[in-house]
């Protein structure tokens, strides 16, 4: 049990107050690790609402400095950080807003020989990558580790999240394979409403908090999509299929991929 | 005319009518990185000429969505 010092009761009080977090849950809060993979449009929103929640350990994955044009919705980006890593400047906004949380930092991608050893480490992944190489990845090696991770990805003015625990539903039981390279858009090449990655990101963000304290019923097995033009949000029931080449009864996936990935994911806008 | 449900909005379709036709009518883009769901089962890219739907069914689309870091 952490003896919580005044300051901290204060400070989370808001939780506290809450029936369903209370002291314990705020607790588990506490212990949590989890890891960010891409301090961009949606790592900003998570990685705030989970320093401002007090998680105790935050990673965070991205091999990007900070550009002029992220600025427009990643907001824990500041136009002094033109220039600095990712992970720096996330790092120092995380430890401005809760010196309590602990922060590790990857300046790197997220690759086969590297994401077991990293992810390994954590209790829980977010992905907030903006290419499909990374995501599946990411549920690839969340898959092998027994990892729950929450997916996220954004588009113009649309969004999309689930969140995987080991057995239910993952990325490939609905997307058997990533797209050929160039054949969907990104957002460095399609655009997106900035506030868009606010409204995914502050659901990962909340789909983690729940994880930790218990709270509800998680993104499971559905596939939660919403189209801020109409605001409508939507629901989709997905299952775990037994087929699948990763989460299924016989695999056909025993090794981490690395997709190749359109060059101009790789640049820095 | 039957009604079927395409991504939980009614639709008035004539039957018969199977998968691929479906996916013709909705005007869905890039139809090859389409994930198709029928009745919250995941259905085959190979069976969508086969699967021919029926009254009251529900089809659902899923599209890739990148998006975040960069």
């Amino acid at each position: 049990m952490i003896d919580f010092t005044e300051e901290q009761i204060q400070r989370y009080s808001r939780h506290i107050l809450l029936q369903d977090v209370g002291v314990e849950g705020q607790e588990k809060i506490m212990n949590a690790r989890v890891l960010v993979v891409g301090a961009g449009g949606l790592g900003a929103p998570v990685s705030l609402y989970l320093a401002a929640a007090g998680i105790g350990t935050i990673g965070i994955v991205d091999a990007d400095v900070v550009d002029l044009s992220n600025l427009q919705r990643q907001v824990i980006h500041f136009t002094k950080d033109v220039g600095v890593q990712k992970v720096k400047s996330a790092e120092e906004k995380i430890k401005a807003i809760n010196p309590d949380v602990k922060v590790e930092t990857y300046y790197k991608f997220l690759d086969s020989s590297n994401a077991l050893d990293i992810i390994k480490e954590y209790d829980f992944i977010v992905d907030g990558t903006d290419n499909f190489p990374v995501k599946f990845l990411i549920n690839d090696a969340c898959v092998m580790a027994g990892k729950p991770f929450s997916h996220g990805g954004i588009l113009r003015f649309n969004g999309q999240t689930f969140t995987h625990l080991p057995g239910t539903a993952c990325y490939r039981c609905m997307f058997k394979e990533p797209p050929p390279v160039g054949a969907v858009p990104t957002c460095s090449q399609a655009g997106v409403l900035g506030a868009i990655a606010g409204m995914l990101g502050t659901i990962q963000a909340a789909e983690t908090l729940k994880y930790f304290t218990g709270i509800g019923e998680l993104l499971t097995n559905r596939l939660l999509t919403f189209d801020a033009k109409t605001m409508l949000f939507r629901t989709v029931p997905v299952k775990h299929r037994d087929s699948c080449s990763i989460c299924g009864s016989n695999p056909t996936i025993n090794q981490l991929i690395d997709y190749e990935q359109a060059a101009c994911d790789l640049k820095n806008h | 005319m039957a009604k079927i449900y395409v991504n939980g909005d009614v639709q008035e379709v004539n039957l018969p009518l199977n998968v691929s036709e479906l996916i013709k009518q909705n005007d869905v883009q890039q139809p090859d990185m389409v994930s198709v769901q029928v009745n919250e089962e995941f259905a085959e890219r190979e069976d969508w000429d086969g699967l021919q739907l029926k009254e009251g069914d529900k089809v659902d689309f899923l599209y890739f969505m990148g998006g975040g870091t960069l």
